[in-house]
């Protein structure tokens, strides 16, 4: 799959960070690596490096998003970056201006990184195969493709509690099939050989093919749950509802809700992930998002270190601007 | 004009005939092959030796964008397009805008073809609804008598499946084929890729097998039901071969084509996002491609169509779900025909008929043979070449290929519609 390389420069650096899919375990390493040396930045009082300094980072945001882009425009400012968020959905795309020309005029402002999110996969790919040499493309999430952000920052999450990937057994659980953050998990857990990678879910909400992606497929919560280390909540989309995809808020509650007695399902010292945003009492109940085996509030910490570490790593490859 | 061909391989599927011979035009017919007619004195002498000699071809799915969509190609350059390519006749759906749905569309569009200068038949399918709304029965009889040579509801769905058989009765009626693509577009829901492990990686929206299947299914019953003459255009999957077989064994009127990149292509071809491999319906799995294949060669699928839909550079430059779908293919189909045969699928012979004798039959045009009296549409084709597919040499305005870079053989040295040489 020679055009994934498009990410990396010819001796194998990150230059553009839009999918895991097509990174090696040393590469998924050195961003962890170096998230961890970014932690100690962010508990300090003065929570600046000088890494981006002159350098210009532009947020795109066609779909909406709190927590990826605040963390992006963070990291972007510890790394003492110049940082422009544009939202989209009030510029000029509305206007009919095609999404090459936004790129194109957005270029001619000397951007040097830009972060995408975007409702169709593989807007990421086109925007990377379209900038000028020396730009960079980070996703941050294009339509049901990849998230490749949030995976690392949850793969960092698990490396914190579980310190190696070999003999967890991880569990994924939901909305596989529109989500795009279970699609980088699953690929970047399988690139640090997990021992067993779970996907928990009611047959209309997993993809064809699942079990190409390299996991074990279960349609039943507390078979799936068992044993597992980690167990990794997906936010149910509400509008999914409405599309035949499930009968009900409750079946679906009572069918794959994360409850305390489903928690003692897991091993005794799991950890419970979410990437949320969460709907309580839907996928997950408020006392086991609140109880001591919830990691989630740290995932979101974790966000702004792991990104930190991707772009300071982009910006150090040589063919960066 | 005279012209006499000299010492080409004739291939002419409809008499069977493959041999070293001459083919003699007057004007606009062919009046003889083999011997010279007594006292015929050529205006011009094309020495063919070495080539194939073939009926030109007739695409039965050819978008010329026009009217409407002049910005992505027009009826005269895909017409000189096509000729120089090798295919001689064009069946054009109704989906143009304005939509094909009265008689002074169809004048139009033949009037716009003489000003172009006739470089090529062209053959209108008529709306068999009203605007294809799904909703209306089109003037079936007056578009008929205008010149179209069957009727269909491109790509749009009937509002019912009453609409769909009341459409389909009338046409019987009126001894007018119906086309049909069939598409359930509840199933489709905006899908963009085969639902196939490259979809699941990817993420993209999936268009399922029964997307195809659970609509033909339903079109066959209506065929069995209203006794429609039908034909079913751009087939994709396993399963839709095997109904179009049972369909056939069961004595229905029913014939079938399929899209030429639908031969080669299959879904991991659009590796990572490749918008030139977007089309509807989508490239589905390896074991369709082989079933496909399989149909042509029994004579289960009766003909091979371009589907061209030339795009402008913009209609590409998209992430895949937001590109336009569809293949400029004009400029491949006979390279790609050619293909076929040294892949081993059908002899050559069989080959030309897909894609002239074929669709002349079903679709009931004056062309597609060399014999005396027909219609001089021939064309001369050195396939003994060697040459890479480069779109920048297109002559059709779509530079969207899906095949840029493939090694090919076959090209038309000559073309002549109705006995004029097209150059």
């Amino acid at each position: 799959m020679t055009s994934n390389n498009l990410q990396l420069t010819k001796d194998g650096k990150l230059k553009h960070f839009l999918s895991i899919e097509g990174l090696n375990k040393a590469i998924l390493t050195d961003i962890l690596d170096t998230a961890e040396s970014f932690t100690s930045v962010t508990d300090r009082s003065i929570k600046k490096v000088p890494i981006l300094r002159g350098k210009t980072v532009a947020n795109l945001f066609f779909e909406a998003s709190t927590r990826t882009r605040a963390t992006f425009e963070l990291a972007a400012q510890r790394l003492s970056a110049d940082i422009l968020s544009l939202d989209i959905k009030t510029s000029s795309a509305v206007k009919g201006e095609s999404l090459l020309d936004t790129l194109h005029n957005l270029e001619a402002m000397q951007i040097d990184m830009f972060v995408i999110r975007h409702q169709d996969s593989g807007s990421a790919h086109f925007f990377a195969q379209h900038v000028k040499p020396g730009v960079s493309v980070l996703n941050a999430g294009d339509g049901q493709h990849s998230h490749p952000t949030q995976a690392m920052l949850d793969m960092f999450t698990i490396r914190r509690h579980k310190q190696t990937f070999e003999n967890l057994s991880v569990a994924i659980v939901g909305d596989i099939k529109h989500s795009r953050v279970a699609r980088s998990q699953i690929h970047a857990l399988n690139v640090l050989n997990t021992g067993q990678v779970r996907v928990i879910a009611p047959r209309t909400l997993l993809p064809e093919y699942t079990e190409t992606l390299g996991v074990q497929v279960y349609h039943d919560l507390d078979e799936g749950l068992k044993d597992v280390d980690v167990v990794i909540m997906l936010r149910l989309q509400k509008e999914r509802m409405t599309g035949a995809l499930l009968p009900s808020e409750q079946e679906y509650f009572r069918q794959f809700g994360l409850t305390p007695d489903r928690v003692k399902l897991a091993k005794p010292d799991a950890i419970i992930m979410h990437p949320g945003p969460a709907n309580r009492g839907i996928e997950i109940e408020s006392s086991v998002m609140d109880g001591n085996q919830s990691v989630i509030l740290q995932q979101v910490t974790y966000g702004i270190a792991v990104r930190m570490a991707v772009m300071s790593m982009i910006a150090s490859q040589p063919e960066s601007r | 004009m005279k012209i006499h061909i000299q010492q080409g391989r004739l291939i002419n599927p409809a008499t069977q005939i493959d041999e070293v011979t001459d083919v003699f035009i007057d004007n606009q017919l062919i009046i003889a092959t083999g011997d010279k007619p007594d006292g015929y004195i050529a205006d011009k002498v094309i020495d063919a030796s070495n080539q194939l000699v073939l009926p030109g071809l007739i695409d039965i799915q050819c978008r010329v964008r026009e009217p409407g969509f002049t910005n992505k190609a027009s009826i005269a350059s895909e017409t000189r397009a096509a000729a120089l390519n090798g295919i001689t006749s064009l069946c054009i759906p109704p989906d143009s805008k304005p939509i094909t749905d009265n008689s002074a569309i169809v004048e139009q569009i033949h009037h716009s073809n003489q000003k172009a200068g006739n470089r090529c038949h062209i053959y209108t399918i008529g709306a068999i609804t009203k605007k294809l709304n799904g909703e209306h029965l089109s003037n079936m009889g007056t578009l008929k008598r205008a010149g179209c040579v069957a009727l269909s509801n491109a790509l749009k769905p009937f509002t019912n499946n009453l609409v769909q058989r009341r459409a389909m009765e009338y046409a019987a009626g009126q001894n007018i084929l119906v086309v049909i693509q069939p598409f359930d577009h509840a199933l489709y829901a905006n899908g963009c890729a085969h639902e196939g492990a490259l979809a699941t990686r990817l993420g993209l929206p999936t268009i399922p097998e029964a997307a195809e299947t659970a609509a033909l299914a339903k079109d066959i019953e209506l065929v069995a039901q209203t006794g429609a003459t039908t034909h079913f255009g751009q087939l994709s999957c396993a399963r839709s071969v095997d109904m179009i077989r049972q369909a056939k064994k069961d004595g229905l009127p029913v014939t079938a084509d399929v899209s030429m990149h639908q031969l080669f292509l299959i879904d991991r071809d659009i590796d990572y996002f490749d918008s030139n491999k977007l089309t509807i319906p989508p490239l589905r799995s390896e074991q369709d491609k082989t079933a496909l294949r399989q149909g042509l060669s029994d004579g289960t699928i009766d003909c091979i169509c371009s589907d061209h839909q030339p795009h402008d550079a913009d209609a590409k430059l998209k992430p895949f779900p937001s590109a336009e779908p569809g293949i400029s293919a004009l400029d491949t189909l006979l390279p790609l025909l050619f293909k076929l045969v040294d892949e081993g699928i059908f002899d050559l012979s069989q080959a030309v008929n897909k894609l002239t004798h074929n669709p002349a039959s079903i679709f009931a045009l004056p062309s597609g043979q060399i014999a005396p009296g027909e219609l001089a549409d021939i064309i001369i084709v050195d396939n003994q070449g060697h040459y890479q597919c480069d779109s920048k040499n297109f002559l059709s305005a779509g530079k969207n290929t899906a095949f840029q870079g493939w090694d090919f053989s076959a090209r038309v040295t000559s073309t002549m519609v109705a006995g004029n040489i097209i150059e």
